[in-house]
Formats: structure tokens, C-alpha cells, sequence
């Protein structure tokens, strides 16, 4: 299993966050989630400037196995999409916590439910057992 | 935990990620279904098939039997090691199971039957034999193993003993050869060519890896499932089940209605479908965007939206999604699929998309 990025949150639906310096929030989902989904065939992803909630449907990610919902962890409006993607998703599988990033938020404020790396690494590793 | 198969020690050791499949474990990939699917196409890959059930018949009667038991008829094989292809039938016409039955001899026929259906294949057959004089015999003892791609036959080649290697090599399309303790069958389930190699459990590790040392890459269901979707092969549970008739699931070509007066299983209902020209049609869907067509989703052709889709997915060799799908009659260029609550344009093509590594429909 691999190392955990350390300046990353965390959730419980495998999907991490990063802190920009500008206040946006990018986000993307983890190895593990990339691994469990197994190569991934299509994104979709939201419009920029569409606000989302959190909890909602923020992008959906669809592999060789079966399309998955991945949920924005905060709300907010989107100010970047990682159109890469589009033709290369890829991506996520092959770097899940650098190019195969998936939005970029500026968060309204609202919902956060993240857990720092340790505690994920801890919520997975119950996962296992 | 589910049933293991003589192989399942070497899947884990390969690093595969293991799935249930019809109460096996099996390997669903070992890194990159992708990957997996491309070698095959392009080079040659070894699928773990010990799941599938082997049953033999043997007596005066076996044929007499299996004219009985399947729609098509095993009177069409007139050559040691021929293969046949076809459905077993309720007797409302439905699909019990679809198999592969290879003549051996006069009274002797070996039949390869699906992993998930085995006991009530087994149960089916035994309860048909009743009056036949036929000794039906599962073989849970051996193996199998399916090496696939143009590659696979050349590579395989060393690890069959001397004596059989030519006999096994000039094997055509769909022909066996019973080669000491091993059957080579030139058949599979990718679209493309190879062989696949049933054995005693015992021999099984070796032989595997004798493959992979050989060049020959592990590949998983995964795998398994895209190139069988492109091929246009039909995955029994989900391209039909026993509420489906081979009409209806683009196998009326394995059903044998001459001659006439064959009373197999399912022929009268089967008569009666075949007349109705309202009968649904199996076809190909391959998606004009980008997206990925799923199993059961709806299709809606010329205002009618009761089509579905019995096996989508995402197409490595075309890098577009393709789907299998039973609509209603009529003749279609067009149709829509319903994702996600939005309806996607998708062209309507005959099967299959690919096969012997070429594509066979316009992009």
C-alpha cells in the first residue's frame, strides 16, 4: 500500500482534498478508490461556476467495471475542471493525487467531514479486516 | 469464501485481484484489465477456466440423447473432435444454459457447460437420461485453462508432449483432439484464435506456468468479459436466461430445425416464436458519444422505449462503448439509451464488433 500524501484531508468515501493557496479546494479520489474501481474508461465531470452541495453528485467516474458517483465532500462553486481527464482518464489511475485530479472548488463553507492522513490510513486499514 | 480452483494459489501469488464469480473465486485482473484485454488481441494471454464444468457421455444412446437435450443437433458432427455449439432448452423454449458439446466417438461426447449453472445442468441432464442408455459423468477433477490470441497456439505449442504436438497444431477451427491426459480444443470465448486445454488438476499449476514462462500473460474475467462483448458472444444470466429464447438472444443460427421430425427439448414453443415476426431482435449498440453503456439500461427505439441492454461496456479495441441489447422488431439504424436520466445516440450494427483482432463494424 502506498504512503498516504501527508498535506491532504481525507473521506470516508475515498476522496482527498487539497488546500490551495488561493482558498480553492481541488479534489480528486484516492488510490484506493482508483484501485477498487480498477482502469478507468470516462469522467464526468460538472460545468464550471456550477455550485454544488455537500454530499451531492459532483462527477461521476466510470471504469472498465462499473460507473461510480463521487460526491463533493464540501460545497461550493466549481472554478476548474481537470478536462484532461476527458481524454485521458486514466490519469487517476496512474497518479490519483497529482494529474488525475478532478475539480477545484471555492468552498462556500459548507460540510467538512475530513479526517487527516493518519486517521484515514486507520479507516482503511479496518476496511481490511 | 467461495469454491477455488486448482489454479487459485498461483492467482494470488500473480497479484490478482479476486472476485466471486457464480461461487468461484476467480481472478478479475492482475494489474490492468486493459492491458489484459490488448494482449490478447494483440499477442497471447492464459485465462484460469477450471470453473466451467466438464460432463461426459457415453453409451449407445449418448447421441441419441444429446438429439433430445439440445437445440442443435449433434447429427451435424460427422468428424472425431468436431464441436458444436448450442443451447439447452426448457420445454417452453427457454435457455437453460448455452454449451459446447465435442464428439469423441460414436458413443462418446464430452460436453463444457457454465460454472454458475452446474448444478442445475447437472440436475437437468441426469433427470432427461432417465430412459437413454447413457452414463453422464461430471468431471470435477480437472482443469482447464484457455491460452487466447493470435500468438497463443505458437507459444503453447512447447508445452504439449511430442507425440500430440502436429495433431494439436493442425487442429481447425472448433476441433478437439484428445491428446493423452489432455484435451485440446481449438475454441474460445475472445474471438480470437487458440486453444483451450483441459487436464488433470495435478498437471495444472505446472502447465500454467509453463505458459507464462513461455510469454504467454496471465488475464483475468475482466478481460475475459470486454473481449468476449466485442466479439459478440453471448454471456449466459446475462444475455439470456431461461425467460429468453434462442431467438430472441441472436442464436437462432445454433438451432437446428431440420430435420423435422428431431423432438429436441423446447421445439414446440420454439416453433410458435419463430413465426411471430413481433419477436424481439439482438443487436449491437455502439455509443456515438463518449460515456459507457451499462447492462440494463433502457433503449428506446422509434418512440418505443421497452429495449434493454443485456451487456454494455467500454470497448478497449474500439476506445468507444458498446453494448449488446434486445429491442423490439424493426429494422434500425438509430436508437437512444437512457443514462443517467439523459438519452445518448448510439448507432444500431450487426454483431460482432471485433473478431480476430480486426474490427468488423464502420466507426
Amino acid at each position: 500500500m502506498s504512503e498516504l500524501p501527508g498535506d491532504l484531508k481525507y473521506t470516508k468515501e475515498h476522496e482527498w482534498l487539497r488546500q490551495e493557496e488561493d482558498g480553492d479546494v481541488t479534489i480528486g479520489i484516492t488510490d484506493h478508490a482508483q484501485s477498487a474501481l480498477g482502469d478507468l474508461v470516462y469522467v464526468e465531470l460538472p460545468e464550471v461556476g456550477q455550485d454544488v452541495e455537500s454530499g451531492g453528485e459532483m462527477a461521476v467516474v466510470e471504469s472498465v467495471k462499473a460507473a461510480s458517483d463521487v460526491y463533493a465532500p464540501i460545497g461550493g462553486t466549481v472554478t476548474h475542471v481537470n478536462e484532461a481527464l476527458s481524454d485521458d482518464p486514466e490519469k487517476i489511475n496512474a497518479d490519483p493525487y497529482g494529474d488525475g485530479w478532478i475539480v477545484r472548488l471555492k468552498p462556500s463553507g459548507d460540510g467538512d467531514e475530513t479526517m487527516d492522513p493518519d486517521a484515514y490510513q486507520a479507516f482503511l486499514d479496518d476496511l481490511d479486516e | 469464501m467461495g469454491s477455488q480452483t486448482p489454479l487459485y494459489s498461483c492467482h494470488v501469488g500473480a497479484g490478482a485481484r479476486i472476485v466471486d464469480f457464480g461461487g468461484w473465486d476467480m481472478p478479475l485482473h492482475y494489474g490492468s484489465q486493459l492491458e489484459e484485454h490488448h494482449i490478447v488481441r494483440r499477442h497471447a494471454g492464459v485465462f484460469d477456466v477450471s470453473h466451467m464444468t466438464v460432463v461426459d457421455l457415453s453409451g449407445a444412446g449418448a447421441a441419441e440423447f444429446l438429439r433430445r437435450l439440445l437445440a442443435n443437433d449433434v447429427a451435424r458432427l460427422k468428424e472425431q473432435g468436431k464441436a458444436l455449439y448450442s443451447c439447452m432448452l426448457n420445454p417452453d423454449g427457454g435457455i437453460i444454459d448455452d454449451l459446447i458439446t465435442y464428439y469423441l466417438a460414436p458413443d462418446r461426447y464430452r460436453m463444457i457447460v457454465n460454472a454458475a449453472t452446474r448444478d442445475k445442468d447437472v440436475a437437468w441432464i441426469n433427470e432427461q437420461a432417465g430412459s437413454y442408455e447413457v452414463d453422464v459423468a461430471e468431471r470435477p477433477e480437472l482443469a482447464m485453462i484457455a491460452v487466447q490470441g493470435p500468438e497463443a497456439r505458437a507459444l503453447a505449442a512447447p508445452l504439449i508432449d511430442d507425440e500430440w504436438r502436429d495433431a494439436a497444431l493442425a487442429l481447425k477451427p472448433f476441433y478437439a483432439l484428445e491428446a493423452g491426459d489432455l484435451f485440446i480444443a481449438r475454441t474460445g470465448y475472445t474471438g480470437e484464435d487458440g486453444w483451450e486445454i483441459v487436464m488433470p488438476a495435478a498437471r495444472a499449476a505446472s502447465i500454467w506456468q509453463q505458459c507464462i514462462d513461455a510469454g504467454i500473460r496471465p488475464c483475468g474475467l475482466g478481460a475475459r468479459d470486454t473481449l468476449r462483448l466485442e466479439a459478440g458472444m453471448n454471456l449466459y444470466g446475462t444475455d439470456m436466461d431461461e425467460s429468453v429464447s434462442p431467438l430472441e438472444a441472436g442464436l437462432g443460427w445454433t438451432i437446428a430445425w431440420d430435420p423435422e421430425d428431431r423432438d429436441f427439448i423446447g421445439r414446440g414453443p420454439l416453433s410458435e416464436m419463430r413465426a411471430n415476426r413481433d419477436r424481439r431482435k439482438f443487436v449491437g449498440l455502439l455509443l456515438e458519444s463518449k460515456g459507457v453503456l451499462r447492462n440494463h439500461q433502457r433503449v428506446v427505439v422509434d418512440g418505443k422505449d421497452d429495449g434493454e441492454i443485456t451487456s454494455g461496456g467500454f470497448s478497449p479495441t474500439l476506445e468507444r462503448s458498446i453494448a449488446m441489447a434486445r429491442i423490439p422488431a424493426g429494422d434500425y439504424e438509430h436508437a437512444q439509451v437512457e443514462v443517467r436520466n439523459r438519452l445518448l445516440d448510439v448507432c444500431v450494427v450487426d454483431l460482432p464488433f471485433v473478431r480476430n483482432g480486426k474490427v468488423r463494424i464502420d466507426l
